[in-house]
């Protein structure tokens, strides 16, 4: 590996030192968010859900195993940059299945810059105490007032529609497997590959359409569901598809993940607000109130929705409700690290959402049982 | 569901001693659900047989047994304590074994006690290879092909389904004991014969093999509403055929995909609810082709294991904990994650750094013994390091090892020769090629394993990197610092310093703190006692109001676990990292004498840096070890030692050899850990052993006079530079020649005079004083019948026997000493009076009981090292036996060292020409208790001349039937053989060998004979009855042994 000299640097002076990897380039701003999922890198950097963000890895050796394209979440790279301790290149993983490709090449190629020998656990410590926020990789020979104002001409993650630059400019259609599945138009602010797989493997045909997509549009071929995928930004800078959603609701069922759950519950009125480091990660013990089992679950998400009477936490392990605009809605899946909303069910309309990651992708397969659920659903309402 | 309250009364059953596949780990989680039970209301029920556990510790439970943990004396216990339930998945496969036992025999149903944790059937399930793999497989896991055999011929007709190699596997084994490989038909009869014997129910599975593919390990955790998270991975460096416990680990795994991993995921789900554990943690192994992506499950333990204390070492998620808490009723979601106390533990741990953890191995102990690692496991010990990058942690775990003997290499040929067999310094090796610049394809060739750790070490053998950074110290937090972290728990790391942020997380607060320095691996000679010792300390230094700080890198132990002490440093024992924590600890001072040699060794260093070390004295310590200067101390004190030398080289030996007289008791000075001690009777004698071991050219060789057919004593006192106080004084069962570690003791002594331990007495106090220790003191005597009393040797330290001591008077004698190292004296202890009776013992519990300690031997796993017991200690655990008088006391610790004794029979004499008169006496013994007693012509003889009736048998020169194949006939039932000098492959090593191999008692000294004969006399009375250490100790029995006496 090269020694050149790089640095991290954030909004509030806070600065990391460490080595540059990946694509040469001079800089790579946005806002910082660290994930403590312990595989899954390459996932993590093609999941355009961190569009628009720079990824800190607390695992310390990123790339062991390489690049592979089955593990790609979309079609290219959505991260600005990869922060890591110890980068692992291993160009020579061969025997192993999958790998295609060692991990640096990989990201020189699709021109990502990256950083390692950073300590990257002072950094979280730091993001931790202090909140995620704006910042950048910058080439040691940067100087820190450019680098400074490079960052303070980026512009804040809040109020920002970052759905227009991952969302496909045209529709597009998958079949699912095997015959007579329901049809699903999907609002594609940014969707995971996983999810569509998930929902086609159930034998779903799922139509992709632009996050600009009208109701009419998105009725054309009368699907028997609407789902809204997860997706980078700030759900509050989508207005646009909120308003599209209202007009949907009641009219079909409509499901949502992530970024989705967050729109369809301002669809119906509810409140979304910024976490102070968001959840990113494999481990967060998530509780299925249907069910009543804890679910380890995948998570990536900045955001979140208000509970009832605008509370940031639930206090008992109940299904509370909401009164929307659409009538009753009921919390269904709970976070038992902070005790935020993660999913909720309309109750006298069709729709359901959750705000972690089911699909996995990378992370725990817990929750992939929810497809069945979703889709079951979605057949009979058919 | 919270706690269940239709239980009361909890009987948890302990692992026993330590022995190779089961060691201290069962102490630390045996401790922790103790505790967490108690703390939950319970009433706590303990049977454990080994004393030198914290679990055993009294303030742990109601009723504490140190009983043999077998069917009846347990059964006796329930009798009496009418316990509502039975928590067996916490004390290793020996408690697993044990409940099994109980439920089948009806016990558990007569008494009403209900198993919790994992029931009957799921036991079974997990534990019988066969049903194990009608399990997953109907899961629809895949597992090895393999076929059931309760025969030889069994094996061969299955060769052709399953084909060659094969792994053979005995059902109901631990560690493996008793396995092996099967490469070539001609393997097939020996391997598949012993995998035979060490089956309790004499079968074993023949499995496909699997040798080379990935090895991993997930330990997982389900609770009663079936929820089920997976605390930590572990991936083995050493690929599939070498034992998990033999094996370089590195947790979490490496080298899989996040798609590879959550298959290893979910398929672990699966079979902890195939199996059916109901709550609590287990263990599933893994075989993965990396390349096909093919997984086989290998086994699950439906049980804490050493891998769970390694999980939760390496995580900081306190598995034997939490599973206790699960088995009374309470879900993972209503348990507080202690770490973060923010956060449920239904969780997985995130893991920011990289622990390693690495065996210890004893080989140079057993000479002859194959030496090769196999799916049996060997190794007696491990360390752990943990570091912010798999290199910084795998050169930490290097330097954590305390190796005794360096590798030696040979050239780049027999290098890659060598490291294509598993062997205890494959690493080494390994890595000594890739700094010769070996290519790492050829290297991975040979050894299968994975390019990814090659091409790291690679770096680390080229690259300073570990110290390249400023050393900084890091929270272990079970998060990866997403939450605060509580609990206070380091590691050190070198990072990049960063301008505008502090690395350093340690909080140190402004108490004073004290800083303990623990053991290390644990290993023969050194094992679980000093942790035990070193616990105590810590909890002394804490209720004195100082911060407790621990350092060890010890991953099975109780000290290890982050609530014992204030701060807990998982750190290698080397001067430069123990004075990193110093440097930041800034300590009052550091306590050395708690973890045995290891920290002794740290002593002088630490001084010279100005670290304050408190107790004993650097020069004490020295005037102790230093012969020269502990010989003339002796002198002016006017007590005896043997007559010895120091002889530089050979030449000089062989010269001083007549002048110190012979029998010499020979060490080379070079030789660490007490090894190659031997006695020689000649100077041909000498000559030979001078040959074999090697000298260097003037290195020093001590010679000591061996004193023959004499008594040895251990004893512990405690001091504080001017009173003394006498805890106990113990007589060895086998005479001096048999390492104090290897031989039974017993306290009060049972045949020693008031006048010599008296004088016993007096002597100890004398060097005390000499040697102006504070704190602990150990000191063995030699007693010669004509000669009388002489000193061996005197450690100014914690002694292997502090912990028996302990619970035989019930005083803990490491936390009195702790306290006069903290600065108190001994009268500030009150310690109690000692009467006339019990002063003229040496008896310091008074009470009439009668207390013996048995070392447990490890021959059964180095087939072909000889079982001759000598002056190297070569014991891995004890096991204390506790009567109203000494042959019941000897006859429980005999039972609970696992070799029975027959109650009649045939007893098999040979002994040498010396012990012939000796033999005479035994033999009567042994026939008026109805033996049968057959022996070699000579022995024969000498018995026949005393009237006592006595068949001649062959030995094995004078042709079939001859003394083993009686043996192996089953025909025989004890051995009494003493060594005829140390003819290696000699008559008696066949015997002993064969004894061994077929689990009969096999006594190698008249004394040891004599002691088994009244036991079994004692057993005849019926069987024994059990005694708590608390109604042992209740009451006014509890006696001091010395006031303190004024010099
Ligand atoms: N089918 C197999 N092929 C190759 N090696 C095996 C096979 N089964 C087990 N082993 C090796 O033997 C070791 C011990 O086997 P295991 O089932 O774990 O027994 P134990 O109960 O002693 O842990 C394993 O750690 C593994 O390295
Ligand atoms: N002069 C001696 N005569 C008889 N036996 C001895 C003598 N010296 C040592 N031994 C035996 O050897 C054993 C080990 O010797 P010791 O000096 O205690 O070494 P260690 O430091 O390993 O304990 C003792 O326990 C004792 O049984
Ligand atoms: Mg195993
Ligand atoms: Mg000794």
């Amino acid at each position: 590996m090269n020694d050149r000299p790089a640095y991290v640097l954030l909004e509030d002076g806070a600065r990391f030192d460490g080595i540059a990897c990946g694509a040469a380039a001079d800089a790579a701003v946005g806002e910082i968010v660290f994930t403590t999922s312990m595989s899954g890198y390459q996932e993590a950097m093609t999941d355009p859900s961190y569009a628009g963000q720079l990824i800190a890895f607390t695992f310390p050796m990123v790339g062991n195993y390489g690049v592979s394209a089955e593990a790609m979440e979309s079609d290219r790279i959505h991260a600005r940059a990869a922060i890591m301790r110890a980068a692992v290149d291993s160009e020579d993983a061969g025997g192993r299945g999958r790998f295609e490709r060692g991990w640096l090449g990989w990201l020189g190629d699709c021109g990502v810059p990256a950083i390692t020998d950073v300590d990257t656990r002072a950094l979280v410590r730091h993001i931790r105490d202090r909140g995620a926020m704006k910042g950048g990789v910058f080439d040691g020979a940067v100087d820190e007032a450019q680098a400074r104002s490079l960052i303070d001409a980026e512009p804040d993650m809040t109020g920002r529609d970052l759905a227009r630059e991952v969302t496909p400019r045209e529709p597009v259609i998958l079949g699912g497997s095997g015959e007579g599945g329901p049809r699903i138009a999907m609002i594609d602010t940014g969707v995971k590959l996983s999810i569509v797989q998930n929902l086609r493997s159930r034998g779903a045909t799922v139509e992709l359409h632009p996050c600009t997509a009208s109701p009419g549009e998105l009725r054309a071929n009368d699907p028997d569901a609407v789902f809204l995928a997860n997706g980078p930004g700030d759900p509050g800078a989508l207005d646009y598809i909120v308003e599209t959603v209202r007009e949907l609701i009641g009219g079909v069922p409509v499901y949502g993940i992530c970024l989705g759950h967050q729109l369809l519950c301002r669809a119906v009125g509810l409140e979304t607000y910024k976490l102070p480091f968001g959840h990113h990660g494999a481990n967060h013990p998530v509780k299925d109130l249907v069910s009543g089992r804890v679910e380890i679950t995948s998570q990536n998400h900045g955001f979140a929705v208000l509970g009832p009477g605008g509370s940031k936490t639930i206090d008992g392990d109940d299904a509370v409700r909401w009164e929307t605009d659409f009538g009753a809605a009921e919390l269904t899946h709970l976070n038992l690290y902070d005790r935020t909303v993660e999913g909720l069910a309309l109750r006298d309309v069709q729709g359901a959402t959750v705000q972690y990651h089911p699909e996995a992708g990378p992370g725990p397969h817990d929750s992939l049982h929810l497809f069945d659920r979703f889709v079951e659903e979605i057949r009979e309402a058919a | 569901m919270p706690r269940r309250d239709d239980i009361h009364k909890i009987l948890v059953i302990g692992s026993g001693p330590i022995v190779i596949g089961q060691a201290a780990e069962f102490d630390y989680s045996g401790t922790q659900a103790c505790r967490v039970l108690a703390e939950e209301g319970f009433e706590v029920v303990l049977v454990n047989s080994n004393p030198a556990t914290i679990m055993t510790d009294p303030e742990l439970a109601t009723a504490t047994y140190v009983e043999p943990l077998l069917p009846g004396p347990v059964t006796q216990v329930i009798e009496r304590e009418r316990p509502d339930a039975l928590l067996a998945t916490l004390g290793g496969q020996t408690a697993l074994n044990l409940a099994k036992a109980l439920y089948e025999d009806g016990t558990l149903e007569r008494l009403d006690v209900e198993l919790i944790g994992a029931d009957y059937d799921a036991i079974q399930r997990a534990e019988d290879r066969d049903l194990f793999r009608q399990t997953m497989t109907g899961a629809g896991l895949r597992v090895p092909r393999s076929a059931i055999a309760v025969s030889i011929a069994d094996a061969e007709a299955a060769i052709d389904e399953i084909g060659l190699p094969f792994i053979v596997r005995p059902a109901f084994t631990l560690g493996g004991s008793g396995g092996g490989v099967v490469r070539d038909a001609t393997e097939l009869a020996t391997v598949v014969g012993r995998g035979l014997r060490a089956s309790p129910i004499g079968q074993v599975l023949l499995e496909e093999s699997v040798l080379g593919w990935g090895e991993f390990e997930l330990e997982v955790m389900r609770d009663h509403s079936d929820n089920v998270v997976i605390v930590c991975s572990i991936e083995n460096l050493d690929p599939m055929g070498v034992h998990t416990g033999d094996s370089v680990c590195v947790a979490p795994q490496q080298t899989l995909t996040d798609k590879q991993y959550q298959l290893l995921r979910d398929q672990a789900i699966t079979a902890i609810r195939a199996v059916g554990v109901e709550t609590g943690g287990s263990n599933v192994q893994f075989a993965v082709n990396r390349a096909t992506d093919e997984i086989v499950v290998i086994e699950m333990n439906p049980r804490v294991s050493r891998s769970s204390a390694l999980a939760s070492k390496a995580t900081g998620f306190p598995i034997a904990k939490i599973a206790a808490r699960l088995a009374v009723g309470y879900t993972l979601q209503e348990i507080p994650n202690d770490i973060t106390k923010a956060t449920p533990a239904s969780f997985e741990p995130a893991i920011d750094y990289c622990v390693v953890k690495w065996p210890r191995f004893a080989f140079e102990k057993f000479p002859g013994a194959e030496a090769g690692l196999t799916t049996h496991m060997k190794s007696v010990g491990e360390i752990m390091a943990i570091g912010r990058t798999f290199k910084q942690a795998f050169a930490k775990a290097v330097r954590s090892r305390e190796l005794d003997t360096e590798p030696t290499f040979g050239s780049d040929g027999e290098l890659l020769e060598a490291i294509a067999v598993p062997g205890a310094d494959r690493f080494d090796l390994l890595l000594e090629g890739l700094r010769r610049g070996l290519p790492v394809d050829e290297v991975q060739r040979r050894t299968d394993i994975d390019p990814w750790f090659l091409r790291q070490l690679q770096e680390l053998v080229f690259e300073e990197e570990t110290t390249t950074g400023e050393r900084t110290f890091k929270s272990v937090d079970t998060c990866a610092a997403e939450f605060a972290a509580r609990t206070p728990y380091y590691y050190s790391s070198w990072e990049r310093p960063t301008r505008t942020h502090p690395a350093n997380e340690v909080e140190r607060g402004d108490r004073p703190s004290v800083v303990i320095l623990g053991s290390g691996p644990n290993r023969i000679g050194q094992g679980i006692e000093f942790d035990y010792c070193c616990v105590h300390a810590v909890q002394t230094v804490r209720e004195s109001g100082r911060d407790a700080v621990m350092i060890n890198c010890n991953p099975e132990t109780v000290s290890t676990d982050y609530d014992t002490s204030d701060r807990l440093y998982f750190e290698p024992l080397t001067l430069e990292d123990v004075l990193a924590v110093c440097e930041i600890e800034q300590p009052e001072g550091v306590v050395v004498q708690f973890g045995g040699q290891t920290p002794l060794k740290l002593a002088a260093g630490l001084d010279e840096a100005g670290v304050p070390i408190l107790g004993t004295s650097i020069d004490a310590i020295d005037l102790a070890e230093d012969r020269a200067r502990f010989g003339a101390l002796l002198d002016e004190l006017g007590y005896t030692a043997p007559p010895y030398a120091t002889a530089r080289g050979p030449e000089e030996a062989l010269a001083c050899a007549d002048q110190v007289g012979f029998p010499l008791l020979v060490r080379p000075s070079y030789v660490l850990g007490g090894r190659a001690m031997e006695i020689v009777y000649s100077v041909d004698g000498l000559r030979d052993y001078l040959e074999r071991v090697g000298t260097k050219p003037d290195a020093a060789i001590f010679l000591d006079r061996f004193l023959e057919d004499s008594i040895e004593v251990d004893v512990d006192a405690i001091c504080d530079g001017t009173d003394v106080w006498v805890a106990g004084v113990m007589q060895h069962v086998e005479e001096a020649g048999i390492h104090s570690g290897d031989s039974a003791c017993v306290l009060p002594p049972h045949t020693l005079g008031i006048e010599i331990i008296e004088q016993i007495r007096e002597q100890t106090i004398g060097i005390a004083h000499a040697l102006g220790v504070v704190g602990l003191l150990n000191v063995q005597f030699a007693i010669h019948g004509e000669q009388g009393l002489h000193v061996i040797e005197a450690n100014p330290r914690a002694s292997r026997t502090v912990p028996f001591v302990s619970k035989a008077i019930g005083l803990p004698l490491a936390k009195l000493a702790c306290r006069v190292v903290l600065g108190e004296t001994l009268a500030d202890l009150d310690l109690p009076e000692v009467t006339e009776r019990d002063g003229a013992t040496g008896w310091s519990a008074g009470g009439g009981h009668v207390c013996v300690k048995e070392a447990v031997l490890p021959f059964n796993r180095f087939m072909g090292a000889d079982s001759l017991l000598g002056p190297e200690m070569r014991s891995t655990g004890e096991v204390m036996g506790i009567a109203r008088d000494f042959p019941t006391a000897f006859a429980k610790a005999q039972a609970a060292a696992g070799a029975m004794l027959p109650d009649t029979g045939t007893a098999f004499i040979t002994v040498a020409n010396s012990d012939k008169a000796a033999a005479t006496g035994l033999a009567a013994l042994l026939d008026e208790l109805g033996f049968r007693i057959i022996a070699t012509r000579g022995t024969a003889q000498a018995i026949r001349r005393q009237g006592i009736p006595a068949e001649a048998i062959n030995k094995i020169g004078e042709g079939s039937p001859h003394v083993v194949d009686w043996i192996e006939r089953g025909d025989v039932d004890i051995v009494i053989n003493t060594p005829v000098g140390t003819g290696a492959r000699s008559d008696g090593y066949e015997i002993r060998t064969a004894a061994i191999a077929h689990g009969i008692p096999c006594i190698t000294t008249i004394s040891g004979g004599i002691a088994a004969a009244r036991a079994i006399s004692a057993a005849r009375r019926g069987a024994p009855e059990v005694l708590s250490l608390q109604e042992v100790h209740s009451g006014g029995e509890r006696l001091g042994a010395g006031t303190p006496v004024a010099p």
